[in-house]
């Protein structure tokens, strides 16, 4: 038969036969069943938390709406509020940014850049690995043994049971916490950079920081970035160390205003030390609901950092592709 | 008897000097030599006793199957294996008569004076003008960058697709406009020596054409040595080829690279002196 001549109506029937399917794909349906199943189950769980909260608290923040953020920490329920909580959550987070991110930023370029490949350099990477694996608490020592005593000396002002406990000893703490994460997940995007990027630069002329400066780190920012916010979300979140380096709950110290920087020497609390502390008041004072208030503001600020980073990743994603 | 390896290269080299003196006596200025060059990447010798001379304004094609060690050679010739950090070469490579891995070269230097342009076109996700201007910039210059990108853009025959569009992206140019970018990137530091890894092994034939043209027509002022799969492609463009092929070791099943022959293009494709360099020539393997 030759080319392109049409099949005899038989055979093309014949074909089209065969070709059909035969009968539903049962195994493939209920396997696509179940991995939906997961995905709902997990959503659910999430969804049920964040609607409790939001039933619970929405309330307070409509109610009191800006006199809850800006009102101190009180006995009354309807007098409290999380200013102070804010204020240490905010400058633990000027710490982690100051901090954890040119450290971690740094020595992931030094690593992944510079570093020989050696026995040591991999024993320093798994280690690296293993200690962000380390749980909080423990970090939480680390802060109250070195961080807290470091600031008892560093703060001439401070005296007695609480010296050193201050929210410059929670930052660096928590700085340290997320140190390991910044690390990782920068060194993953600068490694992620393509070859071809790097042969390109050097083969023009260009130094080892000329490579880095204007084509490895651009390239890389958006990994960077996500990672790093990421982690600034993680240090916000995060009770068990503070305890430990000791968070308080009321007595706090005189200082009125948000950004004073003084207030770095002074006792500190933060979202999460509150959210904790109210958590376990009784169940009728009211403060049930400023938990769940306290908990939406934690959530909205974290979720803000998230949208940052996956705006600022969107830019340099954009820029990089060229659109 | 036992042959030293000195004498064999002094064998070798007496043998070009032979084919040059009776061949072409006026054949130009030496400016890449590789002698007794063997490649290590750790203990394992991916390339051995290369010796080649490269002349001036002359095409030098170098072919030959996968493995072969070709692209290896010619990242000796701008210290692009120093990057792989296992790498290691033996033996000399000179330009001008300089070691190029002497214990005062730098490495950046001999890359500004030896460009490079890759098999696959690796312009940066930056503007055309930005891409272009890179070298210069990254070796100090401010001033007269509009001048020189545009006339590098016109030496790699591209500067009339893109002067409407220099601030736009070099990612969104086709690949064959991409790959004469990447010359034109090469050319702006005004180099003494292109080197082309494969650079047309991603192109369809008309881009290959383009590239091909440009590269008669800078030849003139500069001298390019191209690996190629391609052996159409070196019969066509080069001047000079050399044949590589692979040897399997005895005591590991991977391959180390040689230098078969090396002369001009039209010998080594009409009347090839060494059996193996026929047998891949006329297409009865590789």
């Amino acid at each position: 038969m030759k080319l392109g001549t049409v099949l005899p109506d038989q055979t093309r029937k014949d074909v089209e036969r065969r070709l059909q399917r035969g009968g539903i794909d049962f195994g493939g349906f209920v396997f696509r069943l179940a991995l939906v199943s997961c995905l709902v189950f997990a959503l659910l769980v999430l969804l049920v938390l964040v609607a409790d909260v939001f039933d619970r608290g929405f309330g307070v923040l409509t109610d009191r709406g800006l006199d809850f953020l800006s009102a101190p920490l009180r006995t009354r329920a309807d007098e409290a509020g999380i200013f102070q909580s804010l204020r240490g959550t905010f400058w633990i987070g000027v710490f982690v940014v100051a901090l954890a991110f040119p450290f971690g930023i740094g020595a992931a370029i030094y690593l992944e850049e510079y570093a020989p490949d050696n026995r040591l350099t991999r024993l320093i990477d798994v280690n690296i690995r293993n200690l962000a694996g380390v749980p909080s608490v423990v970090y939480g020592i680390l802060g109250f043994s070195i961080f807290v005593k470091a600031a008892d000396g560093f703060f001439p002002g401070s005296v007695g049971d609480h010296a050193g406990k201050t929210t410059a000893a929670a930052g660096v703490t928590l700085a340290v916490l997320v140190l390991p994460i910044v690390i990782i997940t920068s060194a993953e995007a600068i490694r992620a950079v393509p070859r071809e990027i790097r042969e390109a630069s050097y083969g023009v002329g260009a130094t080892q920081w000329d490579t880095i400066r204007t084509n490895v780190l651009p390239y890389a920012a958006p990994g960077i970035l996500t990672g790093t916010l990421l982690s600034l979300a993680r240090a916000l979140g995060e009770a068990a160390p503070l305890i430990l380096v000791g968070a308080v709950q009321g007595r706090l110290g005189s200082r009125t205003g948000f950004f004073e920087p003084e207030q770095l020497s002074e006792q500190f609390t933060a979202m999460p030390i509150t959210i904790t502390d109210w958590a376990t008041k009784p169940a009728n004072s009211g403060f049930v609901e400023n938990t769940a208030a306290a908990i939406i503001v934690l959530l909205v600020v974290v979720l803000l950092a998230n949208a940052v980073a996956i705006l600022l990743r969107n830019r340099f994603e954009n820029k990089r592709a060229g659109r | 008897m036992q042959i030293t390896k000195e004498q064999r290269v002094d064998e070798t080299s007496a043998m070009i000097d032979d084919i040059e003196v009776r061949e072409d006596p006026r054949a130009s200025e030496i400016v890449l030599e590789t002698r007794d060059l063997d490649v290590y990447y750790g203990a394992f010798r991916a390339v051995r006793d290369v010796g080649l001379r490269i002349r001036a304004n002359e095409i030098t094609a170098m072919i030959g199957p996968s493995g072969c060690g070709k692209s290896t050679v010619l990242r000796c010739f701008n210290r692009m294996n120093d990057l792989i950090e296992s790498a290691r070469v033996e033996g000399e490579v000179r330009y001008h008569d300089v070691d190029l891995y002497g214990d005062k070269i730098d490495a950046v230097e001999v890359r500004r004076r030896i460009g490079m342009v890759f098999q696959k076109p690796n312009p940066f996700p930056k503007s055309i003008f930005d891409n272009v201007a890179y070298g210069p910039r990254v070796a100090g210059q401010r001033r007269g960058l509009d001048d020189l990108v545009e006339r590098s853009l016109q030496r790699a025959a591209l500067w009339d697709e893109v002067k409407d569009r220099l601030k736009d992206s070099a990612l969104g140019l086709s690949g064959g406009q991409q790959q004469r970018l990447c010359i034109a990137r090469a050319l702006a530091v005004d180099p003494d020596v292109l080197l082309m890894d494969e650079p047309c092994s991603a192109l369809d034939p008309i881009a290959t054409g383009r590239i091909e043209e440009l590269m008669q027509e800078i030849k003139h002022d500069y001298t390019i040595v191209i690996v190629t799969h391609n052996m159409q492609q070196a019969a066509r463009v080069s001047d000079r080829t050399a044949f590589f092929t692979a040897e399997v070791n005895e005591e590991s099943d991977r391959r180390t690279g040689l230098l078969v022959e090396y002369d001009r293009t039209q010998n080594i494709f009409s009347n090839p002196s060494d059996g193996r360099t026929e047998a891949y020539v006329t297409g009865r393997f590789g």
